[in-house]
C-alpha cells in the first residue's frame, strides 16, 4: 500500500514537473517590435556571408510560393496534420520579419517562437537552425533584413482542430529541441566537424532523410530515409549499398551540381536543395560529404543481382549488341516487363537508350545506377515519370519532359517492371499501378 | 498489328509497336501537321492531343495509345474552313516560319478545353513547353486570347 503511495507521489510529482516545463515554453513574451532597419545598418561583409548562410538553411525553397517572390512566403506544406503555409521572411513591417530585432530572430531560430511570443510549428526546422552559430544567425538576418520588402499575407493553415492549440507545442519542444550549439568533437577532423555543423544545423538534412514519428518528431537513428512530398528521401546511411557505392568526391560533386556522372541528376525535392547549395563555398559542400560519407554502414558484399547488373551495363557501356537481357519469362512479371519494353522504346529510348546521343553528350551513368530504378520502393521513378524533371534555371541544367499524359497508370508500371528488372536487375517492385494511380491524386492535392 | 483512332477515325496499321506516334501520324497516315523537332520532347512542334491532353507525339509510342483517341491540327479544320483557334492565329498573323505552329494550336487547344477563360498567366504557364525559334510568341498569346474572348463565358 505505501510502496503504491510511493509511486503515485513520484508520478504526481513528475508530472507536476513536466507541466512545469512545458509551461517555461508556453510563456513566451512578445519581443518588442522594432523599426525596420535600414540597408545601411547592415556591414555588407555581413550580408554577403549572410547568403551563404541563407543559401546552406535553404530557407527559399520553404519560403517562396510557386511563381511568387523570394522569401514571401505562402508554400503550402503539406504534413500528416493538415497544410501549413510559410511565412513571408522579406523586411515588410506588416507581414513579414520587418519589425524584428535581431534577439527576436535568434530567438525564432533558436527556439521556434516568433516575435509576438506564440510558438512556431516545427514545419519549421528550429530544432536544427538552433545548432547554429551566433555569427551565422547573425549574418542570415542582416541578408534577409536588406532583401526587398514584400506585402503578402500567407494564407490561413489547415491543421486539424487540436493543433491549432499552438501551446501544445510545447510539449513536443520538451521532447524534441535541445537549444544551442553543439560543441565540436575533438576527435574528428575540422573539416568533418564543418560537415556535422553544416548537416545538423542550417542543412537539416534529417528533417527529409529521417523517418518521422506518429507526432511529426524525427525517428533515431537518424537519416535512415524519410518521404517527403509524395517523394522518397533515400536513407544516407546506404550510400555504400547503392548498385555503385557514392565516394565523398561524387557525393561532393552531386551536391553542388545537382548532378552525378556516376549516379545521375536530382530530382524532386532535392533538386532546390542543390541548387541552393550550389551558392555555398565548395569547402563547405566537401565538408557536408565527409560528414556524411562518415555516417555510412558497411557496404555489403555485391549480390549476384548487383555483379550482373555491373557486368551488362560495363558490356552494354562498351555498345556491344549481343549483350542479351534476360528477364523472368514466365509470370505476369515477365509479360507486363515485355510491354514495358516496347514503351520504354519508343518513350525513354531517344534519351536513355544505350546510342542515344543524350547518352553520350552528356556523359550519362546507365539508369541501372539511379537511386529511383535502384531503390526498395517505387515511388521516385513513379514521380520523375509522370512529372520529368522541369526546368529549373535557363542555364546548363536537367531536364526531362513529363510523362503522365501520354502514359497510363498501367503503362508506368509496365515502363516501370521492365526498368526495374532488365536495366536495374532487381526484383519486381509490388503493385506498381495502384501506387501510380494514388501518387497522381496526392499530386493535384 | 497496332490500331490508332486519329480525329475520331480507326486505323490499323502494321507498325512496330515502339514506332512514335508522330512517325505513324506522319509516315503510314500522311498526316503531316504536327511537325519533328527535336526527338526529345524539348520542343513542342509534335504536339498532338491524347485524350484531350497535349502529348510530345515523338515520345508517345503507338503502344501507348491503344484504345485511346488521338486528335491532330487536322481535326480542329482545314485551309478552306479553319476552326476557331486557326482563324485567330491566322488574323494575328502567329506564323512566321510556320513550324511550331500546329503544336502551338494543339497545345492551346487543350487549354481552352479545360479554361474557357484563361487568364493571360495561365496561357503564358500552359505554353510554355512549347518553342518558337522565330518569336512570334505575343501574336501567339494574342491569337489565343482572342479565340478564348470569342466563346461565351
Amino acid at each position: 500500500m505505501k510502496k503504491k503511495h510511493r509511486i503515485w507521489i513520484g508520478a504526481t510529482l513528475a508530472a507536476i514537473a513536466v507541466a512545469a516545463a512545458a509551461a517555461a515554453w508556453v510563456i513566451q513574451p512578445a519581443l518588442a517590435p522594432v523599426q525596420a532597419p535600414s540597408p545601411d545598418d547592415f556591414d555588407s561583409a555581413s550580408i554577403a556571408r549572410g547568403a551563404r548562410v541563407v543559401a546552406q538553411g535553404d530557407c527559399m525553397v520553404c519560403h517562396t510560393a510557386a511563381g511568387g517572390s523570394p522569401y514571401a512566403g505562402g508554400l503550402p506544406l503539406r504534413t500528416p496534420f493538415g497544410t501549413i503555409y510559410t511565412t513571408n521572411i522579406t523586411p515588410d513591417p506588416a507581414t513579414g520579419i520587418g519589425n524584428w530585432s535581431l534577439p527576436a530572430f535568434t530567438r525564432a531560430l533558436r527556439h521556434g517562437v516568433a516575435r509576438d511570443g506564440h510558438l512556431l510549428y516545427p514545419a519549421f526546422p528550429y530544432i536544427h537552425y538552433t545548432t547554429m552559430s551566433t555569427a551565422d544567425i547573425d549574418d542570415a538576418y542582416a541578408y534577409l533584413m536588406t532583401r526587398t520588402p514584400v506585402v503578402a499575407r500567407a494564407p490561413d493553415n489547415e491543421l486539424l482542430p487540436p493543433l491549432r492549440f499552438r501551446p501544445f507545442l510545447a510539449g513536443w519542444n520538451l521532447l524534441y529541441l535541445r537549444p544551442g550549439p553543439v560543441a565540436d568533437d575533438p576527435a574528428q577532423s575540422r573539416e568533418w566537424n564543418r560537415g556535422r555543423y553544416l548537416v545538423d544545423g542550417a542543412g537539416h538534412c534529417a528533417s527529409c532523410h529521417s523517418a518521422l514519428g506518429p507526432i511529426g518528431g524525427e525517428r533515431s537513428p537518424a537519416f535512415s530515409g524519410g518521404h517527403i512530398d509524395g517523394w522518397d528521401a533515400p536513407a544516407l546511411t546506404a550510400l555504400l549499398q547503392a548498385p555503385k557505392p557514392w565516394t565523398r568526391d561524387q557525393l561532393a560533386v552531386y551536391l553542388r551540381h545537382g548532378w552525378s556522372p556516376e549516379h545521375g541528376a536530382a530530382a524532386g525535392p532535392m533538386a532546390p536543395v542543390t541548387h541552393s547549395l550550389a551558392q555555398v563555398s565548395e569547402a563547405d559542400t566537401d565538408a557536408i560529404a565527409t560528414y556524411i560519407m562518415s555516417l555510412q554502414k558497411p557496404a555489403a558484399a555485391p549480390t549476384i543481382a548487383t555483379r550482373s547488373a555491373m557486368a551488362a551495363t560495363s558490356v552494354i557501356a562498351k555498345g556491344d549488341p549481343a549483350a542479351a537481357i534476360t528477364r523472368p519469362s514466365t509470370g505476369d512479371g515477365g509479360a507486363l516487363a515485355t510491354k514495358g519494353a516496347a514503351l520504354f522504346a519508343g518513350a525513354c529510348a531517344s534519351c536513355h537508350g544505350v546510342g542515344a546521343a543524350m547518352m553520350s553528350a552528356g556523359g550519362r551513368p546507365s539508369l541501372a545506377f539511379s537511386t529511383a530504378v535502384s531503390s526498395d520502393r517505387p515511388d521516385n521513378l513513379i514521380q520523375i515519370v509522370l512529372n520529368g524533371v522541369p526546368w529549373a534555371h535557363t542555364g546548363q541544367t536537367t531536364f526531362m519532359p513529363p510523362f503522365s499524359a501520354s502514359l497510363t497508370d498501367a503503362q508506368i508500371a509496365a515502363v516501370a517492371a521492365y526498368v526495374r528488372s532488365d536495366i536495374g536487375r532487381r526484383p519486381a517492385w509490388n503493385n506498381v499501378e495502384r501506387r501510380t494511380a494514388d501518387i497522381r491524386k496526392e499530386n493535384q492535392q | 498489328m497496332s490500331t490508332l483512332t486519329v480525329n475520331g477515325v480507326r486505323h490499323t496499321l502494321d507498325i512496330d509497336p515502339s514506332t512514335p506516334l508522330l512517325y505513324a501520324l506522319r509516315n503510314q497516315l500522311e498526316m503531316n501537321g504536327a511537325k519533328f523537332g527535336c526527338g526529345m520532347g524539348q520542343c513542342g512542334a509534335c504536339t498532338v492531343l491524347l485524350d484531350g491532353q497535349p502529348v510530345f507525339g515523338c515520345l508517345t509510342p503507338v503502344a501507348a495509345c491503344e484504345g485511346r483517341q488521338v486528335r491532330t491540327i487536322g481535326g480542329l479544320g482545314s485551309a478552306d474552313k479553319p476552326g476557331k483557334l486557326q482563324a485567330s492565329f491566322i488574323k494575328h498573323q502567329a506564323a512566321q516560319c510556320g513550324y511550331c505552329i500546329a503544336g502551338m494550336v494543339m497545345r492551346a487547344q487543350s487549354l481552352l478545353e479545360q479554361h474557357p477563360h484563361p487568364t493571360e498567366a495561365q496561357i503564358r504557364t500552359h505554353m510554355e513547353p512549347n518553342l518558337c525559334r522565330c518569336g512570334t510568341h505575343m501574336r501567339i498569346i494574342a491569337a489565343i486570347k482572342e479565340a478564348a474572348e470569342g466563346s461565351k463565358p
